[in-house]
C-alpha cells in the first residue's frame, strides 16, 4: 500500500476527530464559556498567569508536549504490524489524547491555574496528591533513564553525529546569550544558528567522535561510557540557568520538529514509497503480544500522561479565552499523533523491502534495540527521495531525537530535584531540604543506576534492558494520564454532565497497564531482574491505589449527584 | 509630522514580535522565577544591616540603595511582612 494513503487515513480521522467530536466534548461535557474569565486574565500577574494568542500557545504547548518519546513508542511498536500501531495512534489521539490534553486545560483553567497534583488532592482525595507525587518520581527516573540510553545507541550506531549534536549547545547559548544580555530579537539569530546547525552535519560525517579509547581506559563498553558521559552532561546542565541554554535549546527543538515533519511527508509524498512491511505481523511464540503491550510501548502518540503536567501547569494559565482550550488542547494531541504517524512510516515504508524490515524487527530486543536507527534510516531514505544524501538525512534524524532527549533529561533532572525534596520533606529526611547539589547528584543517580541494569536480548538491546524499561516508562505515563483522567471524570460528573467520555479511556489504561505490569512482573522473576522487578512491583502497587481513588471519588460523586 | 500609519509596526516588526513571544511564552514563568530568586540573594545581602546584620559591603554599596529599595519592598512582602518594622528603610 502507497504510504501516502496512510497519511491520507489518518490526517483525515483526526480532521473527523476535530470537526465532530471536540465540539461534541465542547459544547457537552466541558461547556465551554466565551465569557468566563481565566485565570490568565483574572490573575494576570506577567509572570505566570499571561494571556497568550492562542496560535502561539498552540506552537508552545505542541513543541513542549512533543519530543522524542512519540517516536520512539511508535518505532518499537510497529514490531507487532503497522495496522495495530497506526490503530491506535487515531484511536488514542481522537478518543484518548484528545479528551485528556483538552479536558485538562479545561479543568485548571476553571481552578485558577491549579496543576494535576494540586488538582488530585482537592477533587479526588488529600492522598491522591501524594499518589501524584509518587508516580511523577517513577515517570522522571524512567524518563531519564530511558533517554539517557536512547542518547548513548545513537552516539555509539552514529559517530558522525555527535558534532552537530554537541554545537546545539553553544548554538542555544549564544542565542541566550543575545536575547538576554544583548536584548535582541530572536528571529535573525535563530536562523543563523538553524544554518550554523545544517552545516555542521556533513562537517560531523567527515569527523565522526569515537570514544573507544575511553570506553578501554575505563574497562567499559563504547555504549556505558557514552550513558556516563551523557549523565554527567545532564548534571552539569541542569544546574544552568534556565535561560543560558535550556530555553534556547527547547526553541530550537521546536524549529527542529517542525523541519522534520515537513521533509518526512515531503519525502514520502515525492518518493511515492509503498509499504511492504506487514499489516499485523506474527510473532515468535513467547514473545511480547501486542495486547496489552501496545498500548503502553506508545503513550506519546496516542494518548500520555505528560501532557496533563504540561496543560495544567503552564497552558492553563495562559489561556485569553476558554475556548481556545478546544483549538489548544485537542490540537495538539493531533500533533504529537502526527507525529507518530511520521515515526511509523520511517519505520515501515522507509526501512525499503519486506526481508529488510524482517531482519530489522526480527525480534522484540531488536525492535527496542534498534528502534532508533529504524527510524533514523527511514528519515534518510525519505531525505534520498528528496535530494539529500541518505547518511545526512540519518544524522539530521539523529540530532532530531538527541536534542529532544537532552532537553527532555535536563528539565526531568531539575523537576526529580522538586519532588526528591518534597518527598523527603515528607519522609522527615530534613538532611536533603535545600541541598541542590546532593539533590542534583541524586536525581541523576538513580535513572544512572537504571539505564545500566543489564537485559535486553542480544540481537538489539546490546546489554541494556532498554525495551523493559521503555514499558515500564509507558505504563508510569499511563498512570500519569489515568489520574488526570480521574480528575476529569469527576470534575465532569460534579456538573452534572455525562463523564463517559473521560471514564471510558480512564477504565481502558487501567485495565492494560496493569495487565502489563503482572505479565512484566513474571517476566522480570522469570528473569531475575530484580532491579526492574521493584520498580514494576512499586508501579503495580500505585497503579492499585489510583484504582481504588479513582473508583471511591467517581462513587461518592455519583452518590452526591 | 507622523501620522497613525508612521507609527503602526511595519511587517517585519511584527513577525519580530510574533516571532519573540513564540520564543518567550514557554519560559516566561521559569525565567521571571529564576530571576527573582537570584534578585532575592542580592537584596538580602546589600540589606543586611538593615536586618540588624553588619553587611561588609554596605559602604561600597551605598549608591544601589535608591534602585533597589522598591526590590526590598517586595522581597519584605514577599516574606509576610506587610511593613518593614525599621523607620527610614522603604515604607
Amino acid at each position: 500500500m502507497p504510504a501516502f494513503y496512510l497519511i491520507v487515513i489518518t490526517l483525515g480521522a483526526f480532521y473527523l476527530g476535530y470537526r465532530f467530536y471536540s465540539k461534541y466534548l465542547a459544547e457537552r461535557v466541558y461547556a465551554l464559556d466565551p465569557n468566563f474569565k481565566t485565570p490568565a486574565n483574572e490573575l494576570a500577574d506577567g509572570v505566570d498567569f499571561v494571556p497568550t494568542n492562542k496560535h502561539i500557545l498552540l506552537g508552545h504547548h505542541f513543541t513542549a508536549v512533543a519530543g522524542a518519546a512519540p517516536i520512539v513508542g511508535p518505532a518499537i511498536a510497529v514490531y507487532w504490524g503497522w495496522l495495530p500501531a497506526i490503530a491506535w495512534v487515531i484511536l488514542g489521539t481522537v478518543f484518548g489524547a484528545g479528551v485528556h490534553d483538552f479536558g485538562a486545560i479545561v479543568t485548571s483553567a476553571r481552578n485558577r491555574g491549579q496543576n494535576i497534583g494540586t488538582l488530585s488532592g482537592k477533587v479526588i482525595s488529600a492522598r491522591a496528591s501524594t499518589l501524584f507525587l509518587l508516580i511523577i518520581f517513577f515517570l522522571l527516573t524512567l524518563v531519564n533513564a530511558v533517554f539517557g540510553v536512547v542518547m548513548a545507541i545513537l552516539f555509539e550506531a552514529h559517530p558522525g553525529s555527535v558534532i552537530p549534536a554537541v554545537i546545539v549547545i553553544p548554538i542555544a547559548m549564544c542565542i541566550g546569550q543575545w536575547v538576554y544580555r544583548m536584548r535582541g530579537a530572536v528571529l535573525i539569530p535563530s536562523i543563523i544558528g538553524l544554518v550554523l546547525l545544517y552545516a555542521a552535519i556533513p562537517v560531523g560525517q567527515m569527523f565522526p567522535i569515537h570514544v573507544d579509547g575511553l570506553a578501554d581506559m575505563l574497562g567499559l563498553s563504547v555504549r556505558t561510557t557514552w550513558v556516563i558521559l551523557i549523565f554527567a552532561y545532564t548534571w552539569v546542565a541542569s544546574r544552568l540557568p534556565v535561560w543560558l541554554l535550556l530555553q534556547p535549546r527547547d526553541y530550537i527543538n521546536g524549529q527542529q520538529l517542525l523541519v522534520a515533519l515537513a521533509v518526512i511527508f515531503t519525502g514520502v509524498v515525492v518518493g511515492w514509497d509503498t509499504i511492504t512491511a506487514p499489516a499485523v505481523n506474527d510473532v515468535a511464540e513467547g514473545t511480547k503480544h501486542w495486547f496489552p503491550y501496545l498500548f503502553i510501548t506508545i503513550a506519546c502518540g496516542a494518548i500520555s500522561g505528560f501532557h496533563s503536567l504540561v496543560a495544567s501547569g503552564t497552558t492553563s494559565k495562559q489561556i485569553a479565552n476558554e475556548t481556545d482550550a478546544r483549538y489548544i488542547g485537542y490540537g495538539g494531541a493531533m500533533g504529537e499523533g502526527a507525529l507518530a504517524l511520521a515515526a511509523i512510516l520511517a519505520c515501515t515504508a522507509g526501512l525499503g523491502s519486506a526481508a529488510d524490515w524482517n531482519t530489522a524487527y526480527a525480534s522484540f530486543g531488536a525492535a527496542s534495540g534498534g528502534a532508533l536507527d529504524h527510524f533514523v534510516t527511514g528519515v534518510g531514505h525519505f531525505l534520498s527521495n528528496i535530494g539529500i544524501d541518505a547518511a545526512l538525512g540519518a544524522s539530521f534524524a539523529v540530532v532530531v531525537v538527541v536534542t529532544f532527549a537532552g532537553t527532555t533529561m535536563d528539565t526531568g533532572v531539575r523537576l526529580q530535584r522538586y519532588i526528591l525534596e518534597e518527598i523527603a520533606e515528607l519522609a522527615g529526611f530534613k538532611a536533603l531540604v535545600g541541598k541542590t547539589s546532593l539533590l542534583t547528584t541524586l536525581a541523576v543517580l538513580i535513572p544512572l543506576a537504571l539505564a545500566l541494569v543489564p537485559g535486553g536480548d542480544s540481537s538489539g538491546g546490546k546489554g541494556f534492558a532498554f525495551g523493559q524499561l521503555w514499558t515500564l516508562f509507558g505504563t508510569t505515563n499511563q498512570l500519569t494520564a489515568g489520574l488526570a483522567l480521574s480528575v476529569i471524570s469527576v470534575w465532569v460528573m460534579a456538573r452534572n454532565r455525562n463523564p463517559l467520555a473521560a471514564i471510558v479511556p480512564l477504565t481502558f489504561l487501567l485495565f492494560m497497564t496493569s495487565w502489563a505490569l503482572i505479565l512484566n512482573l513474571l517476566d522480570f522473576l522469570a528473569q531475575g531482574s530484580w532491579m526492574l522487578l521493584i520498580m514494576d512491583a512499586g508501579i503495580f502497587v500505585l497503579t492499585a491505589w489510583l484504582i481504588v481513588e479513582a473508583v471511591t471519588a467517581l462513587n461518592r460523586q455519583r452518590r452526591t449527584a | 509630522m507622523t501620522t497613525d500609519d508612521d507609527d503602526a509596526p511595519s511587517l517585519w516588526q511584527r513577525i519580530n514580535a510574533y516571532h519573540d513571544e513564540l520564543f518567550m511564552a514557554p519560559w516566561r514563568a521559569g525565567i521571571a522565577r529564576q530571576a527573582r530568586n537570584e534578585e532575592e540573594i542580592l537584596v538580602a545581602l546589600l540589606f543586611l544591616e538593615a536586618l540588624g546584620i553588619p553587611g561588609p559591603a554596605d559602604y561600597y554599596a551605598l549608591e544601589l540603595y535608591p534602585d533597589l529599595v522598591e526590590a526590598f519592598h517586595r522581597w519584605h512582602q514577599r516574606m509576610g511582612m506587610d511593613t518593614f518594622p525599621e523607620a527610614g528603610v522603604c515604607c
